[in-house]
């Protein structure tokens, strides 16, 4: 006696969160069924496994079929054929545009082609995800790609808009949609250490300041603005930022910016010597790191740079995180009082987002 | 020209793209209605088209707004080929034909198409404007109500019952006409559909004419039914009750016509108001016949039942001979009907007097091939559009058929005139077909139905009688309508253990829903028989033959088997039994189903003996008693679980229950010793004797450890096929109806009897299993209207489908854990962006679970009454008088099992805790929390009459839509279970559209009539064909309305009263 066949079809669409987490997991129906057996579902339901067994091809099935709603998720909400209570389909959306940490981590600022694609297979066996819900996660981040990146206006916005995602998950795939589309290395060796949301940070930081959707200017001259909002860096910014060279280029300047932060810092900082000493090569650091910004090149390596110039010589001098904020805000701060210097505009638009950036940055 | 039809299509949307170039389609529309067309424009490279059409108008005849489905095509318009066909939409415009109905048509409507199934929406606006006729010759009905629903809808009240009416049409299957074979399976399939709708309306209208003659004005409890004859044709067929129906207006224009409201809390509906009633299934308020209705209908020649609603309680107290009495009145009054049927399976208070017991009856057909000449003609001819018109040569095929079902029915009739009863309720028809053999059967309860309606008098002085009397509560149905001296069948009487004045039988069988009156002692469950019987495969007569002679021994384990079932559990009454017979190649299936219960009127049933074959050997003896023990542990153990504790009993019985294994010696199953029995039952003769199985053979065995592998179903679920569970109600509104087919290959090596049957037990319990398992979140919940059905697609193939609804009751702790479950997602939910998603409004109306509240339980008084147990079961066989013969034997042979039956003990009055209304009533208005508005365009679907929680305030029309769906990619589309899967889903959006469309919100009464499977892996294809009907309603929670209406609270509390009728 075999079933030929088995479906069970409910008016309003049966949907078991434990199962739908093992399908975008990636599981394969056996799996499933013998993972839930070890769940100790049967002990406490008294089913047998033939009825889980069916009932997670059910499940499965189900999940295959609304599959394709979940690609465009306001259609799964205008749809008439699963009847679904908008609390289960918040969270079969929010679900399935969910990634792991693990997986971003490996694709983040990667292009969103069909070559990363091939690497899927490597990314799976490196991170125990299976290739099957590597391949979820990664059509959700080019699908998302795709749709937003010609729009204009606020990403998280259109993404909440497109997608119906969470205000956080909306934020993230901002922060993923951001990184793709500037080619952010994040995958080097002593980039390792840092987490997406640190990443998610910065992003978010920088598409407030750094993109044209920031000047906001946009509403005056709608034609002019063909170039995205939020996506792209305000390429006219990075061009500017070339000016901020001068503050390490002119001895002056640099010798009268060092001594404004050595006074007001004196007694203040544990590493104080260490900072005093090293003043000239992280400033010489992080002014250079703006100045080089006009390469795209160079814009993928900001990361890379942030850390090997800034990161981790305070690192390696055992700076604590107060000290570097305190720092920070005194190097910023003290630019205003350089008599001959005339960015202060640029600098601080440079130095707000940097210096938040840094300070998450910096962590072991 | 007496109506114009007017259509605006207004926008598609989600289409599919048709032009693989662009990714986009050039949509336009068609609407044909009768032979009329009109287009829309073409709305280029969209696939959310806005036609925004102007109204196309059709002027028709009302008939053929009866008949003809209005029809809209999407395609896609191609310059250089033919265009293409996207899908369709079948709309049945019949719901606006009558006034208190749907108004307009407006919605959007899934696009289908039979290949590809469900592919965009399309919003489409429909309205009629009609003409009076004042044609008396008219073949129209419009205006006539149609209602699937078994009882008297709420929000109705029903005047008169006339009662039984059937007609059915019959035509050639396009399926199976020789232009199938060039022509695509689409235009094939489409073509199947049109007829069918087209059929189902010209049925629904003919019925519609007959009622009219009847001067009703609607039909209750219509169920249509297709049977696909293969190659003889296709016959569409309904039967039904006709009714006279009076809308009840709001709930203020009858407050002040109750007198006084303490008297008439208990006895009058009409004080009810009717957004209290609605709640429950049964209520059903009624009188008030006017004295120009009771005249037109002595004038009309088919005699109409009128009745007034009056209690008849007194028909068994006033004895004997006033009894029969009465009993005369009636039947004469019924007499004169062709048959005094009624398809309702809840009835008014007072309608039903006694329950006599099952009545069913079988018939083996064969299936003509249609040789007729005309046919031949047109195929050499190709003149094709001649077989369009399929009644030109089918004309004299309905009269076969109606011959065939007219023989039935008269068997009906007499069995239940055996009974001594002059009605047959709970009534209902069926089929089975297998290439060319056909099974008819027919069945339902004998009864006696009110005699009073037929004394005149008004409707006042009928009130005031029936208010004077009182009434013995919740037993007067169980009395026997039969005279004792002269029973029809032997059958073990004791005094009514409610009223102690009736006779009453010790088992009750019946086809009907459990009165909301009615004593019931612990809850109900679900019981079911299950039989396979190994068939030679073989022809034409020689297959009808062995049918035939198989029939009857089915039956019979059947009946054997349900009765053991219900002992095991310790109950003493089915409800809502429904035997199907399925035929197929080389077996016959049958399933029995029905709700057991412990009615407090009848006696404590037996146990169940076993009893061995050779009781000197020892280790036999010892299994025996084994088993025996498993036997009386499970009895034990399932009392407990139903919570089965009848007051007094244990103070009865002195001694074991069941008599010690040296004692029972083996029973002769003797009619002598059955006849001394029966006739010597007296009130101090109390001892108990068991049910006694023997293990003679293997066989035997079998059943008897097919007892114990029925497992119950896990704690908080219980199950049963009736409306409503006995012993629960305190529904709350959370419901989940569902659909749910199996098949099972079987390996076809050496198949047994018993193989078989295990194989068909372990399908049905695992199915059973499988539904519990994927409820468990709604635990505690019941399955109700559990609703089995069996086919057999093919030699080594069993189908089963269930559909049934599993509703949430209150426990308080289930209450707050959903509670902290939804307040935990609101959470969540109001984290997201609320303006894009609007989850938070949307949850809370439709997640938040309702308060508790107690379903208003209409008392409805019916009057003494006695009953039996179920017989008069029989088959007959046309043209095999062999037949006749064993059909008498078989009957003996139930007489004989009757003797095995032993009369409980006796002397137990049971005396029903009422809760007390006041309480009930207050703790209803205290619970009830503030709700959100429902949810737009959420649509519940149950197979109850009833949406618990909620008030029906309008009901909008008949669902009745028959589906194909055919693929020739089925590895594709994920297998049989993906593509099933999908198209019953598909049919589900479908059904939940075209009410929405209506402006409803919920299907009551929904039912899946017919789910045909048919499958070639080889070929990479399958088919389906689905149909599905029901009454599209509008709801409103009670919730709601409290806080909307200003009805003062004693209306309330008057309709919770009556809800303490029943024990828990």
């Amino acid at each position: 006696m075999t079933n030929e066949l088995d479906i069970f079809v409910g008016n309003t669409t049966l949907i078991d969160e434990d199962v739908y987490r093992l399908w975008l997991d990636g599981y394969s129906v056996n799996d499933a069924v013998a993972l839930r057996v070890r769940s100790g579902i049967l002990e406490q339901t008294g089913a047998t496994a033939a009825v889980l067994q069916s009932d997670t091809m059910d499940h499965y099935r189900t999940f295959h079929m609304l599959e394709r709603l979940l690609h465009a998720p306001p259609k799964l909400l205008h749809q008439l054929i699963f009847q679904i209570p908008p609390s289960r389909q918040a969270l079969l959306i929010e679900r399935y545009y969910a990634f792991d940490e693990a997986f971003v981590r490996e694709v983040l600022g990667k292009k969103l082609s069909k070559g990363t694609k091939k690497d899927l297979d490597d990314i799976s066996t490196k991170t125990g995800i299976t290739l099957k819900s590597c391949r979820r996660q990664f059509d959700n981040f080019k699908r998302v790609f795709k749709v937003v990146e010609e729009m204009r206006g606020s990403l998280v916005d259109n993404i909440q808009q497109h997608f119906l995602l969470s205000d956080r998950l909306a934020r993230d795939y901002a922060a993923i949609v951001f990184f793709a589309n500037n080619r952010f290395e994040t995958g080097k060796k002593k980039l390792q250490y840092l987490s997406f949301g640190d990443f998610a940070f910065c992003a978010e930081l920088m598409i407030q300041n750094w993109t044209l959707g920031a000047v906001g200017e946009a509403p005056t001259d709608p034609d002019s603005q063909v170039d995205d909002m939020d996506v792209d860096l305000d390429k006219e910014f990075l061009q500017d930022l070339k000016e901020l060279k001068v503050l390490v280029a002119d001895k002056d300047l640099l010798d009268l910016h060092k001594s404004l932060v050595c006074t007001a810092l004196r007694g203040k900082l544990g590493v104080f010597s260490e900072m005093e000493a090293n003043f000239k090569n992280l400033s010489r650091g992080l002014v250079n790191v703006a100045a080089k910004l006009t390469h795209n090149k160079d814009v993928r390596d900001l990361f890379v740079d942030l850390v090997e110039k800034f990161v981790e010589p305070c690192r390696s001098d055992h700076w604590p995180l107060n000290d570097v904020r305190l720092f920070l805000n005194q190097y910023s701060a003290s630019v205003h009082s350089l008599d001959g210097f005339r960015h202060q505009g640029l600098w601080d638009r440079y130095m707000g987002t940097l210096r938040g950036c840094l300070l998450r940055l910096y962590h072991d | 020209m007496p109506g114009k039809l007017k259509v605006k299509i207004v926008a598609g949307r989600h289409l599919p793209v048709m032009d693989r170039a662009s990714d986009l389609t050039d949509a336009f529309v068609e609407v044909k209605f009768g032979n009329t067309t009109f287009k829309t424009d073409v709305y280029l490279k969209s696939l959310n088209p806005q036609w925004n059409s102007e109204w196309f108008k059709f002027e028709v005849d009302d008939e053929d707004l009866q008949d003809e489905p209005l029809q809209i095509t999407v395609l896609d318009h191609d310059t250089y080929s033919a265009n293409d066909a996207i899908g369709k939409v079948y709309i049945d415009i019949d719901p606006l034909l009558y006034s208190e109905a749907a108004t307009v048509i407006s919605g959007w409507f899934p696009i289908y198409d039979t290949i590809h199934g469900i592919r965009g929406e399309i919003n489409v606006v429909v309205k009629v404007d009609l003409f009076n006729d004042l044609n008396r010759f008219r073949q129209s009905s419009c205006g006539v109500k149609f209602f699937c629903t078994t009882s008297i809808p709420k929000c109705y009240r029903a005047v008169i019952i006339h009662g039984f009416v059937e007609e059915l049409v019959v035509n050639e299957d396009p399926e199976y006409q020789w232009i199938d074979r060039i022509r695509t399976p689409r235009a094939s399939n489409e073509a199947r559909q049109r007829l069918i709708s087209l059929m189902s309306g010209e049925l629904q209208r003919k019925i519609g004419l007959k009622v009219l003659e009847m001067r009703g004005n609607a039909v209750v409890g219509y169920l249509q039914c297709f049977d696909l004859e293969g190659e003889s044709g296709l016959v569409v067929r309904a039967i039904g009750t006709a009714c006279t129906l009076d809308k009840l207006s709001s709930p203020a224009a009858f407050l002040p016509a109750c007198n006084s409201p303490s008297k008439d809390m208990k006895e009058s509906p009409l004080v009810h108001p009717p957004s209290h009633g609605c709640r429950s299934t049964h209520n059903s308020p009624i009188h008030t016949a006017t004295g120009s209705r009771l005249t037109q209908n002595f004038s009309v020649s088919v005699p109409t039942l009128i009745y007034t609603g009056m209690g008849s309680g007194s028909a068994g107290k006033e004895g004997g001979p006033f009894k029969a009495l009465l009993r005369q009145q009636t039947q004469s009054a019924l007499e004169q009907r062709e048959f005094p049927f009624f398809t309702l399976t809840a009835f008014p208070p007072g309608f039903l007097v006694h329950v006599g017991g099952v009545v069913s009856a079988r018939s083996v057909k064969l299936l003509d091939r249609i040789h007729n000449p005309a046919f031949v003609g047109i195929m050499g001819n190709t003149r094709s559009y001649k077989l369009l018109d399929w009644n030109s040569f089918n004309s004299d095929e309905p009269e076969t058929r109606d011959a065939w079902w007219a023989e039935i029915r008269q068997e009906i009739k007499s069995h239940a005139k055996a009974l001594g009863c002059h009605a047959v309720v709970g009534y209902s028809e069926s089929t089975s077909i297998c290439e060319e053999v056909c099974i008819l059967s027919a069945s339902g309860t004998a009864a006696v139905l009110n005699p009073r309606f037929l004394q005149d008098g008004t409707v006042e002085s009928c009130l005031e009688q029936r208010l004077e009397e009182n009434l013995p509560a919740g037993c007067g149905f169980c009395h026997i309508p039969y005279d004792e001296l002269n029973m029809p069948f032997p059958a073990h009487l004791t005094y009514c253990y409610n009223c102690r004045k009736q006779k009453v039988p010790d088992v009750l069988f019946t086809t009907i829903d459990l009165p909301i009156d009615a004593t019931v002692i612990g809850k109900g469950c679900l019981i079911q028989a299950r039989l396979c019987r190994l068939k030679k495969k073989a022809q034409a007569e020689a297959n009808a033959t062995a049918i035939s002679n198989l029939l009857p021994f089915m039956e019979y384990e059947v009946h054997t088997q349900l009765m053991n079932k219900l002992k095991l559990k310790g109950m003493n009454a089915l409800f809502g039994l429904r035997i199907q017979i399925t035929v197929g190649e080389n077996m016959l299936m049958g399933l029995a189903s029905a709700t057991g219960v412990y009615l407090a009127a009848l006696p404590t049933p037996g146990g169940i003996q076993i009893a061995g074959k050779t009781p000197n050997d020892g280790s036999y003896e010892q299994h025996v008693s084994h088993m025996q023990k498993k036997i009386n542990d499970t009895i034990a153990k399932n009392k407990e679980l139903y919570e089965i504790n009848p007051p007094e009993i244990s103070e009865e019985i002195i001694g074991s229950p069941i008599p010690e294994p040296r004692q029972r010696s083996r029973l002769l199953r003797s009619q002598s010793e059955s006849s001394d029995e029966v006739t010597e039952l007296d009130l101090s003769h109390g001892k108990k004797d068991a049910f006694v199985l023997e293990i003679d053979d293997t066989d035997a065995m079998e059943d008897v450890h097919s007892l114990l592998t029925d497992v119950p179903p896990p704690s908080g679920f219980y199950s049963c096929n009736t409306e409503i569970m006995p012993g629960i109600n305190n529904w709350t509104s959370e419901i989940q109806m569902f659909t749910s087919v199996r098949v099972i290959r079987l390996s076809s090596l050496n198949l047994t009897n018993q193989a078989l049957n295990k194989n068909f037990n372990d399908l049905c319990e695992n199915l059973l299993k499988s539904l519990y398992f994927k409820l468990r979140s709604m635990i505690p919940c019941c399955l109700c209207h559990v609703n089995f059905t069996v086919s057999l697609p093919e030699d080594e193939l069993i189908q089963v489908t269930v559909t049934a609804v599993a509703i949430t009751f209150d426990k308080n702790q289930a209450l707050q854990t959903t509670k902290t479950q939804v307040e935990k997602s609101l959470q969540r939910a109001s984290t997201d962006n609320e303006e894009l998603l609007q989850f938070p409004l949307e949850l809370c109306s439709d997640s938040l679970p309702s308060h508790p509240f107690p379903p208003a339980k209409e008392h409805l008084e019916s009057a003494s009454s006695n009953s039996g147990i179920p017989a008069a079961q029989r088959a007959t066989s046309v043209d095999y008088s062999s037949f006749a013969d064993r059909c008498s034997s078989w009957i003996e042979l139930i007489k004989l099992k009757a003797q095995t039956i032993r009369r409980g003990s006796i002397k137990t009055t049971v005396t029903v805790e009422k809760a007390s209304p006041m309480s009930e009533g207050n703790f209803r208005n205290r619970s009830a929390p503030p709700c959100a508005n429902s949810t737009v365009g959420v649509v519940k679907m149950t197979p109850l009459s009833f949406i618990p929680g909620a008030k029906i305030t309008k009901y909008l029309g008949i669902i009745n839509m028959f589906f194909i769906r055919e693929t020739t990619s089925l590895r594709e589309e994920g297998g049989v279970s993906g593509f099933l899967h999908a198209f019953v889903a598909e049919v589900f959006a479908m059904v939940r559209a075209h009410v929405a469309a209506l402006g409803g919100n919920a299907v009551v009464s929904y039912i899946m009539k017919q789910c045909v499977f048919m499958e070639n892996p080889n070929k990479n294809q399958a088919q389906c064909l689905i149909n599905v009907s029901g009454d599209a309603v509008v709801f409103v929670r009670e919730s709601e309305l409290e806080v909307v209406s200003s009805q003062p609270p004693t209306a309330n509390c008057q309709s919770s009263c009556p809800g303490g009728d029943v024990t828990t």
